[in-house]
């Protein structure tokens, strides 16, 4: 496979997470906790590092995943201590950011991980590592596990997912448990994030996970068609961002970002029924016909 | 700005970090307020992440990095970054979260997407421009700290005269606008003033992680006081002490100074979350105790 194939392949497979889980999440409202969690597996990352001087792709998972529920559980007791949930992951994912940062910093030739890849991702270097012994590229074939994990997940939690996301309060009564639902998607946002880290940083994993699932919500109707929009969608931006980023010579994980953001503004004006130009020419036919009838 | 630089018995570069940590975490004490008891804290992550495009298009057109220059390009940014969240929010179904979602990461990725293209163009006075994503208070000139104590001067030029309507405008919409206010309008006065607390902040703590110093400040604050004043001058005094705090730290071990404000400023609103009189959690729990 040559590089330019891998590399995208890659960044649609991290799309492909993204979007399986982005859907739920944008409907749950919970965008901006799935933000902060996926800021909070850095410290993950580096303090797996520095107990067990290991990265290979289990034990960072597992640290990864404590984080992420340490980060939304101190959300949740701040919140319940009368902060506000905004106010408390304004304060929680930045500490938890800087904990990672200033590891990355203090200890960064040991981590092989510097600022600079925790930002944008190194996923142009993604080609030349690959499991040793075979040809396996090691960070596609760690997003492909996810993938399947992810898709497990969803698929296997369908109905619990749709009837938690839009009757909590129905589901409870129903003996479903939306709170611990909430954890297990948030924990999935996290094993997603950590396991695209170093191919796309924490940026383009919030692009992915947040924009492409706000686009199809804009588009269509229904969670399914939102699932299959929100990932289709990344998949263009991982082509599109990868052709961009060749054309005018920039960051790769950023130019994804931007396609992504285009597509958002594309729905937001255009999309049928919903965008802002049909609802305009709607609005301008119907005073014209009312116009016309007096 | 240089008789008070020099008026602390401190080396010259400790005393700009000194006098620059206790101006921003003052005005972040009083001018972020508004936006966090409002519940809009977050859409000062969005307004922090689109100072980085800013900042680049101002350096892009005037190759410059005047920080008066880069400063009106971050403003030109964040306006336009809460011109759009408003927007989003106005016109689609989307929710606040994913309004802010949406504008936080489009606008990091095209930061990220000019940074990559100033670097790669190989204008030699591009370096420095990476300090706006963590923060960095080691060279920080007074030039730097005068630009921000006068943004500063000015916000509270707005806020003293409006402090009255403001406070009503906060606490009860309803009312305020059946007396005749302007709601609407004090409400974006509200978003520039937390706008101004961004850029005044962004230069020392960096565009990812200012929202907890916009937070920081006055949920401590809230935790020891009640009246609305007190919570803007204990803010102001907490904010000014973590500003200080971090910038020295950081400054003496070389770290980048955005995560050393970050969790020193966590790390005290925590701690009067569940240690406060009265409110702290710890406090509550005793009680609770007592009375079973």
């Amino acid at each position: 496979m040559s590089d330019d194939l891998i590399i995208v392949l890659t960044a649609g497979l991290i799309a492909t997470a993204c979007g399986l889980l982005g859907p739920f999440l944008v409907l749950r409202r919970a965008a901006l906790l799935a933000d902060a969690v996926s800021h909070a597996v850095l410290p993950g990352i580096v303090a797996v590092w520095l107990i067990a001087h290991t990265r290979a792709p289990l034990p960072v998972v597992a640290g990864a995943a404590a984080f992420a529920v340490l980060c939304v559980l101190v959300i949740d007791r701040l919140t319940t201590a009368g902060l506000g949930s905004d106010a408390a992951i304004a304060v929680v994912f930045p500490a938890l950011f800087s904990l990672g940062v200033l590891g990355v910093t203090r200890y960064a030739d040991g981590v092989h991980l510097d600022l600079d890849s925790t930002i944008y991702g190194e996923i142009a270097f993604v080609p030349f590592d690959t499991i040793a012994g075979t040809t396996l590229v090691r960070a596609t074939t760690t997003i492909a596990v996810v993938v399947v994990v992810d898709l497990v997940l969803v698929v296997a939690l369908w109905k619990e997912l749709k009837a938690t996301t839009f009757d909590p309060a129905f589901s409870r009564v129903a003996g479903l448990r939306p709170t611990l639902l909430s954890r297990l998607l948030l924990v999935a946002v996290a094993v997603t994030a950590v396991a695209s880290f170093e191919a796309v940083g924490a940026i383009l994993v919030v692009s992915l996970l947040i924009v492409p699932a706000c686009t199809a919500y804009l588009v269509v109707g229904g969670v399914r068609a939102m699932v299959v929009t929100a990932v289709g969608a990344g998949w263009v931006a991982a082509a599109g961002g990868y052709w961009v980023a060749l054309a005018a010579d920039s960051s790769i994980a950023g130019s994804m970002g931007l396609v992504c953001a285009g597509m958002f503004a594309v729905a937001m004006l255009a999309a049928p029924r919903r965008g802002l130009i049909p609802t305009v020419v709607r609005r301008l036919r119907h005073a014209h016909t009312a116009h016309g009838e007096r | 700005m240089d008789w008070l630089i020099s008026l602390l018995p401190l080396a010259y570069t400790d005393a700009v970090v000194v006098v620059g940590g206790a101006v921003l975490g003052a005005s972040c004490g009083i001018l972020s307020a508004f936006a966090v008891l409002r519940h809009r804290a977050l859409v000062g992550d969005a307004l922090a992440h689109s100072v980085l495009p800013g900042v680049c298009v101002a350096f892009m057109i005037t190759g410059t990095k005047d920080p008066r220059v880069l400063l009106v390009g971050a403003a030109v940014a964040a306006g336009v970054a809460a011109a759009l969240m408003l927007g989003i929010e106005r016109t689609t179904r989307l929710r606040p979260d994913g309004a802010i979602g949406v504008v936080v990461s489009s606008a990091f990725s095209l930061g990220v997407v000019l940074l990559s293209h100033i670097a790669g163009s190989g204008n030699a006075n591009q370096a420095g421009l990476q300090n706006y994503l963590f923060g960095q208070a080691a060279g920080l000139l007074a030039e730097d700290v005068a630009v921000m104590a006068g943004l500063a001067c000015v916000a509270l030029a707005v806020v003293v005269p409006l402090f009255r309507v403001l406070k009503t405008t906060l606490f009860d919409p309803g009312f305020a606008r059946s007396t005749g206010l302007p709601v609407r309008a004090l409400e974006i006065v509200m978003t520039c003033l937390l706008t101004v607390a961004v850029l005044i902040g962004v230069r020392m703590v960096g565009a990812i992680l200012m929202v907890a110093m916009l937070v920081v400040p006055t949920v401590t604050a809230r935790q020891f006081v009640g009246r609305l004043s007190l919570v803007l001058v204990v803010g102001a005094v907490v904010g000014a002490g973590v500003g200080v705090a971090g910038g020295l730290v950081s400054v003496r071990a070389e770290l980048p100074t955005g995560p050393v404000i970050v969790l020193i400023g966590a790390a005290v609103a925590m701690a009067a979350v569940a240690w406060a009189p009265g409110r702290g959690l710890f406090r509550r729990a005793r009680r609770r105790d007592a009375r079973t």
